[in-house]
């Protein structure tokens, strides 16, 4: 009997988990929705406790005050700059947990197995720990490289398709020798083997890709974790694992199928890496004078202009300058200027990664709006300020069929009386591509550090205010 | 040693802009140089002696040793006879001097052969090229630009009703409908002052890529069903053909009946002005009616257009002034200060008060009219097209029907391997289902249908909610905590460590990822 109830209450967190994501796909609803999530898990974990009676409660009880300690003040203590890495090492988590849930359920006694359901279960451990691995060490190397302890920069060896061919290859005929291993030592032993390749696969496999890719990255991964659960629900035989893994398999699937589509790109070349390392140069060879400004004028123009659109991007997070914006755009608004933030669906390390920044310095969400919302808006625009973007505006992505990032959609930026681009120098952004924006004639550019210029405008417009 | 620039008084009558203000002075004197200045230079302009003393110019009276000690000599017209000295302005230069001011070769071939005579250097502000990188360097505009709001300025003058509608006790007063010919520099400045008066303003040119700027400036662009590029070199409008103009002339007699301000910009580089406004069309217009023809220097585009003057047909006052920018003087003789400073700062690169011409130089270049006795005028044509856009598009190969075929072939290829791939996808399933226990096929069907629910809830959310999503599904994913507590009942030691730290793990995941999710959450918020 209280297997039915657990049953029916497993029922009840599914539903709650797909209205949690349901929840999300508006502000007003969103933290209801997260509420659901929550309310779903703890359904799922008493039901749990019903079905698998006399589970080593103490062992439960100290693992999850643990465990929810550490996650609370992590999540306290986490910055808003550094979600991208908070989320990836949580990815890592589910991974680990995927490798040791599959990897313990093969010690345990199979039961009387036998024939093709013995052969669909071991597949299924080994499908579940081999995902698992490579969510666990891929999540590492991309907090790593987030976190910026190792270089961002795409790892190129030669024949690294070969080289990640090989070891899957290996993986599938290590799998034939584990489903048919005899004795429980052979097993393990293939099983470990299988574990170390997948390690060194999954290592790989994010290194090969680069930083500004990473919004990418992190959605697959988060796709990996899903799968990873799912797979351990068709090893344990529950559908409450099975369903809530799907679900977040295919949402972290879309993600990604959305930053990609958002960068012009299939999800191929990004998941296969190296862009950025081999790049086409650019045909056109971008003239003209770049015209540098200062803090002074951007502020004059700033007061005198009516409709003003700020453009963040990685920069704006890298140097912590939200707060200031939030600031300058109060600032403007008193002052009767309309301000409005556009936001192109990759700027930052994370897919959303500036609604998040803009939403903690306090930014109203109805005045930051997508690229779809505002490309129309920019010809009748006086000022856009681009606070740390590069590629995201560039205008060669639809001007120079040349460019590496040709096709890729753009804040069509240029369109507007004035453009003011902080910016610390000249450099390229991470396509490597030279902005011909810069060299526009209404372009004005703010050298400098985004956190410094920003800081230094903000206290212009309040002396002048 | 340091240089000395001269800015003589302008001697033309009405002229009121001087060449140099007591800013620019200063900036002058930072590049290196000494900067005399003639008593009164800028009196026209507000500037007094004193304030250029104070920047820290010397202030000369004697206009012979002005001249003749410069080494380089900036003025806003272009020399002429000085009736006070009894001689020509461009033989008080000394030889191997420089002069910077507005020549208008084109229309002054014996005043260049006079000033190559004298050994000189001549700099034309009309003659720097319209490229990007002579922006600030370009007087043409910066005139255009104040002249264009002078001339709203103007018009209002001479119009006896007000810009802006307004229903008020005493009565309706109808907006002022202005029409503006010609949207470069100048005509943008007129709409833009003429909005800012509260007028209904519409706008013509011949280039069609203008649109989008009129609009802009917040004025209607009126097109002609007629298709002809009109775009010639240097940012200047071409002459068009006969059947163009026809049209053109038919919409200004439509306009002219409805409007009550006419601005009319319209100029074709080396030809007298193009006449737009016929008698007719003035007599057409209701009385009261302005008309402000900023060509009248080229002859104005306006058959009753007098030059220099205000005239009054039927009611229709018609302002054909020349000096519109002298009207302006302060601000003008700022902006054209300015311009020459940027000039000569360009000249010396180095701050030591030593200018050289570099005819290497694209701007230098065409800006030297004359170079060391000799006319250098007409430059050779500019190295690059003056607007970048209209640099042809790398030309893609044109598809040929071999290419046609090899796509049309890969793409057959690539649907007959997806074909493929799918029949062997349904025939492995199948045959996984001939073998797999129910049990199985159950849970891969709540599977699919879970893929499928995830896909439809997944594609509503709000971009930007993204990071949200994805630390909640992270959290969600921590499900994978029921599979560690499943385990958790066994004897063996080694599963327990392992489960218990799995839990662990899973635990940490689900509570950092549903906490962090609040918290960003509790930051959206509605203005």
């Amino acid at each position: 009997m209280l297997n039915g109830i657990g049953n029916i209450a497993y029922l009840g967190a599914a539903t709650l988990f797909i209205l949690s994501l349901r929840g999300l796909s508006h502000p007003s609803t969103a933290r209801l929705g997260n509420l659901y999530g929550v309310a779903g898990m703890l359904i799922a974990v008493v039901a749990t406790l019903l079905i698998a009676q006399g589970a080593g409660l103490a062992v439960v009880l100290a693992a999850a005050v643990v465990g929810a300690a550490v996650g609370a003040v992590l999540a306290r203590r986490v910055e808003m700059t550094q979600m991208p890495q908070l989320v990836a090492i949580l990815h890592s988590f589910v991974g680990l947990a995927a490798v040791l849930i599959g990897f313990t359920n093969y010690l345990m006694p199979a039961g009387d197995l036998a024939g093709a359901e013995r052969v669909i279960h071991l597949s299924e451990i080994y499908l579940g720990v081999f995902i698992g691995t490579i969510t666990f060490t891929g999540s590492i190397v991309a907090f790593l490289k987030l976190q910026g302890t190792i270089s961002g920069k795409p790892l190129v060896i030669p024949a690294r398709h070969m080289l990640n061919l090989a070891v899957l290859l290996l993986c599938v005929a290590i799998a034939y020798r584990f489903l048919n291993a005899t004795a429980s030592a052979d097993g393990i032993t293939a099983l470990l083997v299988m574990i170390v390749l997948a390690a060194v696969l999954g290592v790989h496999l994010v290194m090969a890709i680069g930083g500004a890719d990473m919004p990418v990255v992190v959605s697959m991964l988060n796709s990996y974790s899903g799968w990873a659960a799912a797979a351990t629900g068709f090893m344990l035989s529950n559908d409450l694992l099975i369903t809530t893994g799907a679900l977040v398999g295919s949402s972290g699937a879309i993600l990604s199928y959305i930053m990609c589509r958002a960068m012009n790109r299939s999800f191929v070349s990004v998941i296969l890496g190296g862009f950025g390392a081999a790049s086409g140069t650019s045909s056109a060879d971008v003239g003209g004078e770049v015209v540098a400004t200062s803090v002074d004028e951007v502020c004059t123009i700033l007061r005198d202009a009516s409709e003003v659109i700020i453009v963040p991007g990685y920069g704006m997070a890298v140097a912590q300058a939200q707060t200031t914006i939030s600031e300058i755009t109060r600032k403007l608004e008193g002052l009767g200027v309309r301000v409005r933030f556009g936001i192109h669906p990759v700027a930052g390390r994370l897919p959303g990664h500036m609604n998040v920044l803009l939403a903690e310095a306090k930014v109203p969400y109805d005045i930051v709006l997508e690229m779809d919302e505002i490309n129309e808006d920019f010809h009748t625009t006086d000022v856009v300020l681009v606070i740390g973007a590069n590629d995201i505006v560039n205008p060669g992505a639809l001007e120079d069929p040349g460019s590496p990032i040709a096709g890729m959609p753009v804040l069509e930026v240029w369109k507007a009386r004035t453009v003011v681009v902080s910016k610390r120098s000249m450099a390229t952004g991470y396509a490597g591509v030279d902005n011909p924006l810069f060299y526009k004639d209404n372009t004005r550019m703010l050298f400098g550090d985004a956190k410094g210029s920003v800081d230094a405008l903000l206290r212009q417009l309040s002396a002048a205010a | 040693m340091a240089m000395i620039i001269a800015v003589p008084r302008e001697i033309r009558a009405g002229e009121r802009r001087v060449a140099a203000t007591p800013e620019t002075v200063g900036q002058l004197l930072k590049l290196g140089f000494a900067v005399n200045v003639e008593a009164e230079a800028g009196l026209r302009a507000s500037f007094d002696d004193d304030a250029y003393r104070a920047a820290g110019a010397q202030v000369i009276s004697d206009t012979r040793a002005l001249w003749a000690d410069a080494d380089i000599v900036v003025k806003v017209r272009a020399p002429e006879f000085h009736s006070a000295l009894g001689a020509d302005e461009a033989t008080l230069l000394k030889k191997g001097a420089t002069l910077i001011s507005f020549i208008w070769p084109a229309q002054n071939a014996a005043l260049l052969d006079l000033l190559a005579a004298g050994g000189t250097n001549v700099m034309a502000m009309d003659c720097v090229p319209r490229i990007s990188r002579a922006q600030k360097l370009d007087a043409l505009s910066s005139m255009a630009n104040m002249a264009g709001y002078r001339a709203v300025i103007e018009a209002a003058q001479h119009f006896g009703r007000v810009f802006t509608g307004q229903i008020t006790a005493a009565g309706k007063m109808p907006p002022a409908k202005v029409m503006v010919i010609g949207a470069g520099v100048a005509g943008l400045a007129a709409i833009g002052a003429a909005r800012g008066l509260g007028a209904i303003v519409r706008a013509f040119d011949t280039r069609p890529e203008v649109e989008q700027q009129v609009e802009s400036m917040g004025a209607e662009f009126l097109k002609l069903d007629i298709e002809e590029e009109g775009s010639g070199g240097g940012g200047y409008a071409k002459q068009m053909s006969a059947e163009f103009i026809a049209a053109e002339m038919a919409l200004f007699a439509a306009q002219a009946k409805d409007v009550d301000i006419i601005i009319t910009t319209a100029l074709i580089p080396g030809k007298p002005a193009p006449k737009l406004i016929t008698a007719a069309m003035v007599t057409e217009m209701r009385a009261g009616s302005v008309i402000v023809d900023m060509a009248a220097e080229q002859g104005g585009n306006c058959e009753l257009t007098q030059p220099g003057e205000v005239v009054s047909v039927k009611g229709v006052s018609i302002v054909g002034y020349t000096d519109l920018p002298s009207r302006m003087a302060t601000q003008s003789s700022q902006l054209y200060g300015t311009n020459v400073r940027h000039l000569l700062s360009d000249l010396t690169p180095q701050k030591d008060g030593v200018a050289r011409i570099d005819m290497d130089d694209d701007v230098m270049r065409g800006a030297t009219v004359v170079y060391e006795g000799a006319v250098s005028w007409p430059p050779p044509p500019p190295k690059q097209a003056a607007i970048a856009a209209h640099r042809p598009a790398p030309a893609k190969p044109a598809a040929t029907p071999v290419d046609l075929d090899e796509q049309a072939a890969a793409a057959r290829r690539s649907r007959f391997t997806s074909v493929v791939l799918l029949a062997v996808a349904a025939l492995a399933l199948l045959a996984l289902g001939a073998v797999a226990p129910p049990a199985f096929v159950a849970h891969l069907t709540v599977f699919v249908l879970a893929v499928f629910v995830g896909y439809q809830v997944v594609w509503n959310v709000t971009p930007a909610l993204h990071t949200p999503l994805m630390s909640v599904t992270n959290a969600i994913s921590g499900i994978i905590v029921i599979g560690a507590l499943l385990q958790l009942g066994t004897p063996n030691a080694l599963v327990t460590v392992l489960g218990g730290i799995a839990l662990l793990v899973a635990t940490i995941n689900i509570a950092g990822g549903f906490l962090v999710t609040q918290r960003m959450l509790k930051m959206f918020q509605r203005n």
